[in-house]
């Protein structure tokens, strides 16, 4: 079987069989599949290809770097990725002052324009703090964020877990603000869900639908599933899959981890409780109970 | 004229354009944007462009990233 006919086949069964899988909606864009899914660190682009092709993503994220002179030159990343198929969201990884994570959007942008790509006029904005936690500065991040925005672009902010500071983040204008679950490449997942779940309730008061995307700290499908499950409206994660054993199989798994969890949150979850409650019935029981 | 091309410094022929920059380095026909002195060179303005002595350029592409 062709992969294009299996294709049609599993869009069918989602589409008649799966509930609540709605496409996410960032600035107008809508996007079938919650899981964003970065390009960096692949052993070669023929796994990477396959890899993002197995989670279902539609949105890809990239770098900006200088690009190799004559004679260093080997294959491209653009080589490897079907730019009708995916929609490219540029970052400004490595920047550590707004000065340069607006310097490297609007590089970002002139290079998706001349791709004709739909991700020219978003960008994901990191504006990182320090070199070895890789955490956000929250300061720069705000003031590069309304800059970004007087140049016209979407802003999808890369921000810590801090409610009080995504929400800031927020408010200087950005299409999305993306708490990371853990450091970047850590693969400890959510590490405080409850700060997640508070920077969902501030983001979203008043304002249900506006995107929010647990950004970084994946290790494995359960944490995909697990910020899924406390309402965000997308994962956006990379080592996970490019770095595991089997990084093809774990695409698959991040694909059904996002699809899992966003079901589990719409379905609503049983409260937690001390004690047991009985699945079976006690009533007609033939044994011996203690203490009756 | 000297310029620095991606932190290295290069000899280039005085006058030249961005255009000629990226051909020279047989990157006219690849996607690449360029920056001279912090400032972004679009694309429609690659031609336009006249370099000076000094430029700091960069010439950037897209990589793999998260």
């Amino acid at each position: 079987m062709s992969s294009t006919v299996q294709g049609e086949i599993e869009a069918k069964h989602i589409g008649e069989c799966e509930p609540g899988l709605s496409p996410l909606v960032i600035g107008g864009r809508t996007i079938a599949s919650r899981l964003i899914v970065g390009t960096g660190k692949y052993s070669n682009y023929e796994t990477m290809g396959t890899a993002l092709d197995a989670s279902g993503a539609d949105v890809v994220t990239v770098a900006v770097r200088r690009e190799r002179l004559v004679n260093e030159r080997g294959e491209s990343l653009l080589d490897h990725i079907d730019l009708s198929r995916y929609m490219i969201l540029p970052n400004t990884a490595g920047c550590f002052s707004a000065d340069d994570a607006v310097r490297v959007s609007l590089l970002g942008r002139d290079l998706l324009e001349q791709l004709g790509n739909a991700g020219a006029s978003w960008v994901k904005l990191e504006v990182l703090g320090d070199k070895k936690t890789l955490l956000p500065d929250p300061a720069a991040t705000i003031e590069a964020t309304k800059r970004l925005v007087a140049e016209g672009f979407d802003v999808l902010a890369y921000s810590s877990d801090d409610p009080i500071a995504s929400l800031r983040i927020k408010e200087a204008g950005a299409m999305s603000v993306m708490p990371a679950g853990s450091p970047i490449g850590s693969g400890m997942g959510v590490l405080n869900a409850n700060n997640i779940a508070l920077c969902l309730e501030l983001l979203k008061e008043n304002d249900a639908d506006y995107p929010v995307i647990v950004d970084a700290g994946v290790g494995a499908a359960s944490d995909v599933s697990r910020a899924m499950e406390l309402g965000a409206d997308g994962v956006l994660l990379n080592t996970a899959i490019a770095h595991a054993k089997q990084p093809i199989m774990m695409a698959h798994a991040m694909r059904k981890a996002c699809q899992s969890g966003r079901q589990s949150y719409l379905a609503g979850r049983i409260p937690r409780r001390k004690y047991a409650t009985a699945s079976s019935p006690f009533d007609g029981v033939i044994s011996h109970i203690p203490g009756e | 004229m000297t310029v620095i091309l991606n932190g290295t410094p290069t000899d280039l022929p005085d006058g030249a354009t961005v255009h000629e920059l990226l051909e020279l380095n047989e990157l006219a026909a690849r996607p690449c944007a360029v920056e001279v002195n912090r400032a972004l060179v679009p694309k429609r303005s690659h031609e336009a462009h006249i370099l000076c002595d000094g430029d700091a350029i960069e010439v950037v592409t897209l990589v793999g990233g998260g």
